[in-house]
């Protein structure tokens, strides 16, 4: 994969940011893990959300998607408060989320995997006294999603026979399945071969057209290539937000990473 | 695959059709009720991932309420059982209420202590009988004509409740709201991230479960004629998960089969000079060791690499 052919076209954020949060913080048990963090999310926009281990990163994205509470700070999601709700509920609303370690159903075959994505949308959670014939309507729409994906022969398979790199692909279809507003990818290149990678980079740069995205990713070529803006967590903080010229010039961030060599490589 | 599934359930009903005629009704009877106790069991520990602590509760709880009210009350039997039934599912939910928000072994210690106080409430409250349990307890007429004192009546009537019961297991493991309890059990995080409030769901597989497992306890005390303490005690929730084990969680039959087998070993060692709880212990452990997945586990992930060949 090279430079010359960028991804995707940048985009100018415009208007209300569709999530937006102020002044977040975290404390456990006396630590703090994150400190007064703020940020904006755009329709059509990639965000990248960089840093060392144990920059608050995951913490971040658990504060956003209500797996933690915050100890201080609000966050909207549309305009609308969403810092007191659960998460099972943000997601209804459109804000979904992936995990570091795949997170696939494995003992679930690949179909059955999305169509759980499906069910509930569909209004096919709770009958209990309907037989599994009752789910075949929506293997239309999860046979569509897997063939978008490149999992179509996979379809019968366990989830848990997959290769890693495929069940994270796997894990982004189940996601798409809820047609989200936000997706929020934590890692979504973690342990991946380098293939993989960038079939999962243009994968993400499709599904980002028409909705907003953020990732947490280690990855720098792949976030100099996808990004709109970066932003940098370090110590629980934001040290420096931008595009991606603009972060690889600051000192700090160059401090952070420890040598100024691997924040370029990430670009080369 | 699915032929021979069907031929394989067919023989099973079979089998169970003309066993009275082998064998003595009333152990096959009992091995039928602590079949559908464990089989409503694993509904909640082999679909839905929670391990319960205190299922005796809900058993030995129902055959309380469906003795009581066929005695006492004078119901019919089939009243009574739908009694019993009740009475568990409210327990069930109490009991649901308080222990989901915890998980694995806090879970298990929850139900455990809920069930150690119902335990303590059924030693003391006057209806019980205490110690003596309530004795004498009246089978009745099945719809007001068929006399379940006859024998095979009652065979019949057990065997159709239990094989309601397990039909009912095997709707919802295979159904829309089963699809989401086995997502739950293979990863509740990401179950919560696509949306599904997961509290809600295992509270209604807790009470689903509890509402079973009393159909079971139910059907035993019209079965024997008696309700006991026995039923309630902490050792019998350790026996349920025993059976369980030993058949193969997560598994249709396995339960049935592990009932059917720790019930059959009671019976027949109850007469010899081995003790019961050394030798199921023992067969237990070379279990747990052995096959991991328990015998039907087991059988069926041999069919399965046999298959593939």
């Amino acid at each position: 994969m090279s430079d010359v052919t960028p991804l995707r076209q940048r985009r100018a954020k415009a208007g209300e940011p569709v999530l937006s949060a102020r002044g977040l913080r975290k404390e456990f048990a006396g630590f703090v893990a994150v400190k007064d963090v703020s940020l904006d999310l755009h329709d059509g926009q990639i965000k990248a959300l960089i840093g060392p281990n144990g920059a608050g990163k995951s913490t971040v994205f658990n504060l956003l998607t209500k797996f933690l509470k915050p100890t201080a700070g609000t966050i909207a999601f549309m305009g609308q408060d969403i810092t007191r709700l659960d998460p099972a509920r943000v997601a209804r609303l459109g804000l979904v989320r992936s995990f570091q370690i795949s997170a696939v159903f494995p003992h679930l075959t690949v179909r059955e995997n999305v169509r759980v994505a499906l069910q509930r949308p569909q209004g096919l959670g709770h009958q209990f006294w309907l037989g599994l014939g009752s789910l075949e309507r929506l293997d239309a729409r999860a046979d569509e999603l897997l063939a978008d994906v490149g999992l179509t022969e996979h379809a019968g398979h366990l989830a848990a026979d997959l290769s890693y790199g495929r069940k994270r692909v796997l894990e982004i279809a189940t996601t798409l399945a809820l047609d989200p507003r936000v997706l929020l990818l934590d890692e979504p290149m973690a342990g991946m071969g380098h293939e993989d990678v960038g079939h999962v980079a243009q994968l993400i740069a499709r599904v980002a057209e028409d909705r907003a995205l953020l990732m947490v990713e280690h990855n720098l070529k792949v976030v100099a290539d996808l990004c709109d803006e970066i932003v940098v967590l370090q110590r629980g903080e934001i040290i420096a937000e931008g595009d991606y010229a603009t972060v690889s010039r600051n000192p700090q961030v160059r401090e952070a990473y420890m040598g100024t060599a691997y924040i370029e490589d990430g670009h080369g | 695959m699915r032929g021979t599934e069907k031929a394989l359930v067919a023989l099973g009903v079979l089998a169970l059709v003309v066993a009275p005629f082998f064998f003595y009704p009333v152990f096959v009877m009992s091995m039928l009720c602590f079949a559908l106790f464990a089989a409503a069991f694993n509904l909640l520990l082999g679909y839905t991932g929670l391990l319960s602590f205190g299922h005796a509760a809900f058993f030995g709880g129902a055959a309380y309420f469906t003795a009581h009210s066929v005695k006492v009350w004078g119901v019919p039997p089939e009243l009574g059982l739908l009694i019993g039934m009740a009475g568990a599912a409210l327990l069930g939910l109490i009991m649901g209420l308080l222990a989901i928000r915890r998980q694995g072994i806090y879970f298990a210690m929850v139900t455990l202590a809920l069930s150690q106080m119902f335990f303590f409430f059924c030693l003391q409250a006057p209806f019980t009988h205490g110690e003596d349990g309530i004795q004498g307890v009246p089978r009745g007429h099945l719809l007001g004509f068929i006399d379940l004192y006859v024998p095979l009546n009652m065979y019949y009537f057990v065997l159709a409740v239990f094989l309601i019961g397990v039909f009912a297991i095997w709707r919802i493991v295979n159904s829309p709201f089963g699809m989401i309890l086995r997502s739950i059990r293979e990863n509740e995080p990401r179950a919560i991230s696509l949306g599904y409030g997961v509290g809600r769901y295992k509270l209604a597989a807790f009470v689903m479960s509890a509402a079973l497992a009393g159909l079971a306890g139910g059907l035993k005390s019209l079965v024997f004629q008696f309700a006991t303490l026995t039923d309630v005690t902490w050792q019998m929730s350790g026996e349920v998960i025993l059976m369980t084990l030993l058949g193969g969680i997560g598994t249709m039959v396995g339960p049935i089969v592990g009932a059917g087998l720790v019930i059959a070993l009671q019976n027949s060692l109850a007469t010899s000079q081995f003790p019961v709880t050394v030798v199921t212990g023992a067969i237990f452990m070379i279990c747990v060791l052995v096959f991991r997945r328990g015998i039907v586990g087991e059988v069926i992930a041999f069919a399965k690499r046999y298959g593939s060949r």
